[in-house]
């Protein structure tokens, strides 16, 4: 009974080791074979020897460099024993003897993996993210990576079946190798594509977990801390890359508000009527430092940045009502220039409403109205339904929050889009006044 | 989920520990860092002012004083997925900073509050 416990002790120790040193072990290992695949492979083989070894000999002083140690011992052994990896061996050999990393004994394959392993997380990263695979590949291969996670894990928060999510790792896995992607971080101007990729699978899991809506809510609010944490570690890899801080300024403020985002039955709270006395201080003043880091970088804002300034906007609102709307609106303008999408425009709109009036907001509204990504999207009649009410065309508004209502697939949201359309009936009833603009 | 990681004065040590608590924590930061877990951090001045609410009279006074192994000298706030994570950077702190001693609590959070 007590050996089954320290047995599962030392399991749990080891999962912790493992997340902690997955990304390093992987990418120094994929120094080693240039494939990032076959590194991967290698860092399991390390992992089961741990899993292996442990319980009867204990967890070692330094369990980072025993499961690197071991790694790369089967790397070499994989080397020498796989025919079709030979002339890698040979490359190898070569560089260790004429390139910049020479110095020591040809032979060796160990003085590679003594550099510092920064550069070689960095480019693991690029490489997870590369645009050959489809996003849900980058996004698997990236939690696997460089989070450590099982597939099962990242099936359980994907809400996907575990066959997938393992058939999406392996696939990719061979995608890198067939389409010879090199292990490197690129340069000039591919560097900021391909970094963009990296931005949107890390965000793009932060908002897996964010707007979770289904499935077992711990695991995904796990998926954000572990978006938070990538965000973070990119940042100290790559200190210049102003979106990286934009981004997980952004990441930090959102996820300083998720304590005030859920009623008591968990029904969503919109950001105006959140109890700002809930959002987490600590979370916004870490967003606010790498927001004044990505500004001190200077050059035109990006996308995250500009999404965090109008995030850190709001949170600098003591309360709703001293919200300073022209300063949103404003942003809200540049990044619709930058990034335009039509989300974004409907954000403005609704900024814009706030800063000069609904009027000129519902001009913004109507001109989405063909908009085919937002025909099912309910907040576009939702914010529609609002400007009207507010112009005093309340039978409008009322057409427009039954819309809204029909769309949402979220019952707390769909009852307060009735209570509105009902109010908007009422209101109709008693006869137009003039609209209770802002 | 947070834990609260705590360094305390062994009171072996009586020269210079601001200095020395500033390099351990330089190593500390940069190793938390890295790993993309450190929330926050800080050194705290071991004279403590001790506050007494009761029955609606708060006093103030500068004393009795812990003993001096129990005084809180530097903390760390940080994030991980597990207790075992947390303790196994706490292990990593420590292979670098040397001997001391120190404690880690469970700071709890909105994922904590009951029927949440």
């Amino acid at each position: 009974m007590t050996t089954a416990e320290t047995n599962r002790e030392i399991h749990r120790r080891i999962d912790a080791v493992w997340r902690l040193e997955a990304a390093r072990i992987i990418a120094g290992l994929a120094r080693l074979v240039r494939d990032v695949g076959l590194a991967e492979e290698l860092a399991q083989d390390a992992l089961v020897a741990a899993l292996e070894q442990w319980p009867e000999s204990g967890v070692p002083d330094n369990p980072g460099a025993w499961l690197m140690a071991v790694g790369k011992r089967r790397a070499v052994d994989r080397i020498r024993r796989d025919q079709r990896l030979e002339r890698k061996l040979e490359e190898i050999g070569h560089r260790m003897e004429t390139g910049p990393e020479s110095g020591a004994d040809g032979a060796d394959v160990e003085a590679v993996l003594d550099d510092p392993i920064e550069d070689d997380i960095l480019r693991l990263v690029f490489t997870a993210c590369h645009p050959v695979l489809p996003t849900p590949a980058r996004v698997a291969l990236t939690l696997r990576m460089l989070g450590g996670l099982t597939t099962d894990e990242i099936a359980r928060a994907f809400l996907v079946p575990e066959p997938t999510v393992a058939q999406r790792v392996v696939r990719a896995k061979r995608t890198l190798a067939e389409a010879g992607v090199p292990f490197e971080v690129p340069e000039g101007e591919e560097r900021a594509a391909r970094l963009a990729s990296v931005l949107e699978v890390i965000y793009l899991i932060f908002n897996e977990g964010y707007a979770a809506t289904a499935g077992d809510a711990l695991v995904r609010t796990d998926l954000c801390r572990e978006a938070l944490r990538l965000g973070r570690v990119l940042a100290g890899l790559a200190p210049k890359e102003a979106e990286v801080h934009g981004l997980v300024a952004l990441m930090e403020i959102q996820a300083s508000r998720s304590r005030a985002r859920t009623g008591p039955s968990g029904e969503p709270v919109p950001l105006l009527d959140q109890n700002r006395a809930l959002w987490d201080r600590l979370h916004i003043r870490r967003g606010f430092a790498a927001l004044l880091r990505a500004e001190k970088l200077g050059g035109p804002p990006g996308p995250y940045v500009l999404q965090a300034a109008i995030a850190a906007s709001h949170a600098q609102a003591a309360d709703a009502e001293e919200t300073d709307w022209a300063r949103i609106a404003a942003l809200y303008e540049i990044l619709a220039q930058r990034a335009p999408s039509p989300v974004v425009e409907l954000n403005r709109a609704v900024a814009v409403g706030m800063a000069r009036g609904p009027a000129e907001a519902l001009g913004i509204v109507d001109a989405l109205a063909g908009e085919p990504s937002l025909k099912r999207y309910h907040l576009l009649p939702s914010v529609r339904g609002d400007l009207l009410f507010k112009l005093g065309r309340f039978g409008e508004a009322r057409t427009e929050f039954e819309r809204a209502a029909a769309l949402t697939r979220n019952a707390p949201e769909r009852a307060l889009l009735l209570e509105r359309a009902e109010a908007s009936g009422r209101a109709a009833e008693s006869r137009p006044r003039s609209g209770r603009g802002v | 989920m947070q834990f609260l990681m705590m360094t305390t004065d062994t009171g072996s040590e009586t020269t210079a520990p601001d200095e020395k608590l500033h390099a351990e924590m330089g190593a500390f930061i940069e190793e938390m860092s890295k790993a993309g877990v450190l929330l926050a951090t800080g050194g705290l001045d071991p004279r403590a002012v001790h506050i007494t609410s009761s029955g609606g009279k708060v006093t103030v006074t500068d004393g009795p004083y812990t003993e001096a192994k129990e005084v809180v000298v530097g903390f760390a706030l940080i994030e991980t997925r597990t207790e075992e994570e947390a303790i196994e950077l706490s292990k990593r702190f420590w292979s670098i900073v040397g001997d001391g001693a120190g404690t880690i609590q469970r700071v709890f959070g909105p994922e904590d509050v009951p029927g949440a």
